[in-house]
């Protein structure tokens, strides 16, 4: 978490802390009133299995959109443009293979679990034993995010440390299974859900009420910043420049990826600062004490304008420094409340025109949409460049440069800016890979599975996921505004896009700031308390009951499901103080490809070929979670992380989608035909079972 | 321990039916699906069409995949619904004759 949101948040801390804390409190009397429902193993993994489908499908929207969904898609919107909405078409493309095909039998085959549905033919161990594992594994990676995106947010929110936020997450989180499960679980996850999509309307409709401008001031907040360029001359590695306070020019030569390749430069610069006398208070004016002679340091981007003349220009940028005594410095000054990055991502051409003739006065949803994709529209981003210090020879340890980059609308609102689909075949395969694990990644996460047995029929199950898709894609619709607008508005954070979307709500008060934020992190406790539900049912219910044979009454059941959940929590609570600082989005993409490649070709080909066997799906479930993990941890994302260099990687793409989804279904296969006999084992002993 | 699903459930009509028209569903949507993906790593540029009240082939295509999905589950649903009523009558109605 940065220093500006850190002081944003402080800010509104009285108001964002009420009503977080209404919501827990709230949340908690309903726990403890529903915990009466529970005593049943049936009213504690599948909440009686008697909610309303229009309530369940509420709670799918409050279970699925989590906070990667809220943040990190806006956020990607407001860095990224369009590539930020793929998520979105991905994600709810997703409940399409939910509805038609996974919902109605998952209810008709299972009992409180998604291995129930899978061993339902089998009565198989093995399957009993792959599916809870896989359970585990997926809902543990979707856990990681959440606790450490919980953890994030409570730091700022209520001034505690990030262990402190975390523990205290897990602690609601696990009193809220722990009291009533299922029951409890729903309710959290319905009030959630239809807070998060009411206040994100709210949202939209503010900003295309506010139009548009190439001076953002967050309706005025803050005294919008104009940007600054510096002329001159540069030949043979000299720079001139015609403002004469700046001096000691140093070039860095940032490479790219071809040798010889210059990818950009900047130019550190040193600044004179003139002297300025005392001056007495004057009526309300107060004194200002006089302020010496000195220098600063400052960084600037440098581009060519014409390679005949030798004639540039340089941009102003930002910068964050940590010196060699590891003080932080931001844009050449230490680090504090008044000296942070400033927000930034703004307009600078409407539609080709600039300054106040290119004003907007109010838009509707699509004008919205038309102008930033036309081609005279141009935003100003701020993507970061990280300059390695040692290689340069610079006395700082870290230099991170965040440097203005001009983007065309019609390049914004298309696919391309992160995801290279006009790369190599390699990138296309990658993006291509993606498309496919979030396609397929829904109608296979054990969290969303076991929210089908809530409901008490297949006809309840359908009509709850339609009313989930209404949700969900609703509320996707509206990340495209939200990311947008927070990308037009002057408020994107350069160091975190995560807080775009509350800080597009700060541009338009305190209130729906505070409200926001809180709603953000009520998504955390929603979706937490779902996957604790799964994992619970997988070691209570799959592994102690039906896999190890444990002889258990309800009511041990019921004990058994949790303590499961107050180990499972305890467990979150460590992984999201130990994966601190990690990327929220990256960890949950990692939960779809896993859950992909491990539940989903043994759902489908369960149910749609005959001849699959209970050896296949075991071999199915395993070797597509080696596969999905073993990609993922030999990939370019994960190299760079490793410290080492993106070319360095075993494997030559980060999505594992295509290659571990087609090795899972092609095991299966193959175990199968191997392993007919088993089937046909199974047919006599029924055959039998149903003569006597 | 007896293994059946959490709430007790009525007798589930048209499973037949429902699967195979699900699979239709799906066969469908999953072709449009891969058509916007196909777009985008064959024709790239194409996306920046304007195609409808002035936003590009990107958007409506991302959008409507995103309506054509509410839409299809509604069909889907009516459809179900139909099938489900209709042999439920005729279920009750051979139940009433056999009685008699």
């Amino acid at each position: 978490m940065s220093l500006l949101t850190t002081s944003l948040l402080a800010e509104v801390q009285p108001i964002a802390v009420g009503i977080f804390a209404g919501f827990v409190l709230f949340v908690l009397w309903l726990s403890f009133f529903l915990g009466k429902k529970a005593k049943s193993a049936a009213g504690y993994f599948a909440g009686g299995g008697n909610i309303h489908w229009a309530v369940n499908g509420i709670s799918f929207a409050g279970d699925y959109l989590s906070a990667a969904s809220f943040l990190g898609i806006c956020g990607m919107l407001a860095t990224k443009g369009y590539d930020g909405f793929l998520y979105s078409i991905g994600y709810l493309a997703g409940w399409i293979v939910a509805l038609f095909i996974v919902a109605e039998p998952m209810k008709r085959l299972g009992k409180y679990t998604f291995t129930d549905a899978l061993d339902a033919k089998f009565n198989s161990k093995g399957i009993k034993l792959a599916a809870a594992i896989s359970t585990l594994a997926v809902s543990i990676f979707y856990l990681i995010p959440q606790m450490v995106g919980a953890g994030t947010l409570v730091e700022p929110l209520l001034g505690l440390s990030h262990a402190t936020g975390v523990i205290m997450v897990g602690a609601i989180v696990i009193f809220i299974v722990a009291t009533a499960g299922m029951a409890s679980t729903t309710y959290v996850q319905f009030l959630k859900g239809a807070l998060l999509i009411v206040f994100s309307t709210v949202l939209t409709c503010c900003l295309l009420s506010r139009g548009l401008t190439t001076e953002p001031n967050q309706g005025g907040q803050v005294e919008f910043h104009q940007h600054t360029t510096l002329v001159g001359t540069l030949q043979d590695d000299k720079l001139t420049l015609a403002d004469k306070t700046y001096k000691d020019p140093q070039i860095v030569k940032i490479p790219g990826k071809t040798p010889g390749e210059i990818k950009m430069q900047f130019v550190k610069l040193t600044k004179s600062i003139p002297a300025t006398p005392a001056i007495a208070a004057k009526g309300d004016t107060p004194a200002t004490p006089a302020v010496k002679a000195s220098t600063k340091e400052t960084w600037w981007l440098l581009t060519k304008d014409d390679t005949k003349t030798g004639s540039v220009h340089l941009d102003e940028t930002q910068w964050a420094t940590t010196k060699a005594d590891d003080s932080q410095w931001i844009n050449g000054l230490p680090a504090s409340e008044d000296n942070q990055l400033r927000q930034g991502s703004n307009l600078i051409k409407i539609q080709g025109k600039t300054g106040k003739a290119a004003t907007v006065e109010s838009m509707n949803p699509a004008s919205f949409l038309a102008i930033m994709a036309d081609e005279g529209t141009v935003v100003r981003t701020w993507p970061k460049q990280a300059l390695d210090t040692e290689k340069l020879g610079l006395s700082e340890k870290a230099i991170t440069i965040y440097y203005p980059k001009e983007l065309p609308g019609n390049k914004i609102m298309r696919p391309g800016l992160k995801f290279k689909v006009e790369g190599t075949w390699l990138q296309k395969m990658d993006f291509a890979s993606l498309m496919l694990a979030l396609f397929f990644g829904t109608a296979a996460l054990p969290h969303i599975l076991i929210r089908y047995y809530t409901v008490p029929s297949q006809a309840c199950a359908r009509k709850s996921t339609i009313v989930a898709i209404a949700a969900i894609g609703f509320f996707y619709v509206l990340t495209m505004y939200m990311g947008l607008g927070a990308m037009v508005s002057g408020v994107v954070n350069p160091a975190d896009g995560n807080m775009s979307a509350p800080l597009l709500a700060k541009s338009f008060g305190v209130a729906l700031f505070a409200i926001v934020s809180a709603i953000a992190f009520a998504t955390v406790l929603g979706t937490v308390s779902g996957l604790i539900v799964a994992s619970s049912g997988a070691v209570a219910h799959d592994l102690m009951d039906r896999w190890a044979g444990m002889k258990m009454t309800e009511k041990q059941k019921v004990m058994a499901g949790k303590l499961s959940a107050v180990g499972v929590g305890i467990v979150a609570i460590v992984l999201g103080i130990m994966f601190q600082g990690m990327n929220v989005s990256f960890l949950v993409g990692w939960a779809f490809a896993v859950a992909a490649s491990a539940n989903l070709p043994a759902i489908l080909m369960l149910l749609f070929w005959k001849r699959t066997t209970a050896k296949g799906i075991v071999a199915s479930i395993t070797v597509g979670i080696i596969s999905a993990i073993g990609w993922i941890l030999l990939s370019p994302d994960m190299f760079v992380r490793y410290g080492m260099a993106r070319e360095e990687a075993i494997v030559p793409f980060s999505n594992p989608g295509i290659v571990s989804i087609s090795l899972s279904f092609i095991t299966l296969v193959v175990v199968s035909l191997m392993t007919q006999g088993d089937n046909v084992k199974l047919e006599a002993a029924k055959a039998k079972a149903a003569a006597e | 321990m007896l293994h059946e699903p959490a709430a007790p459930q009525g007798k589930d009509y048209g499973t037949a039916y429902k699967t195979k028209l699900g699979l239709w569903m799906f066969a469908i949507y999953a072709v449009i699906y891969i058509g916007f993906v196909t777009i985008n790593l064959t024709n790239a540029k194409l996306m920046e069409k304007p195609v409808f009240l002035g936003m590009n082939l990107a958007v409506v295509y991302g959008f409507g995949l995103i309506i054509l999905a509410l839409v299809q589950a509604l069909i889907y649903n009516a459809l179900c619904t139909r099938k489900e009523k209709a042999l439920k009558a005729a279920d009750t109605a051979s139940d009433t004759e056999v009685q008699a």
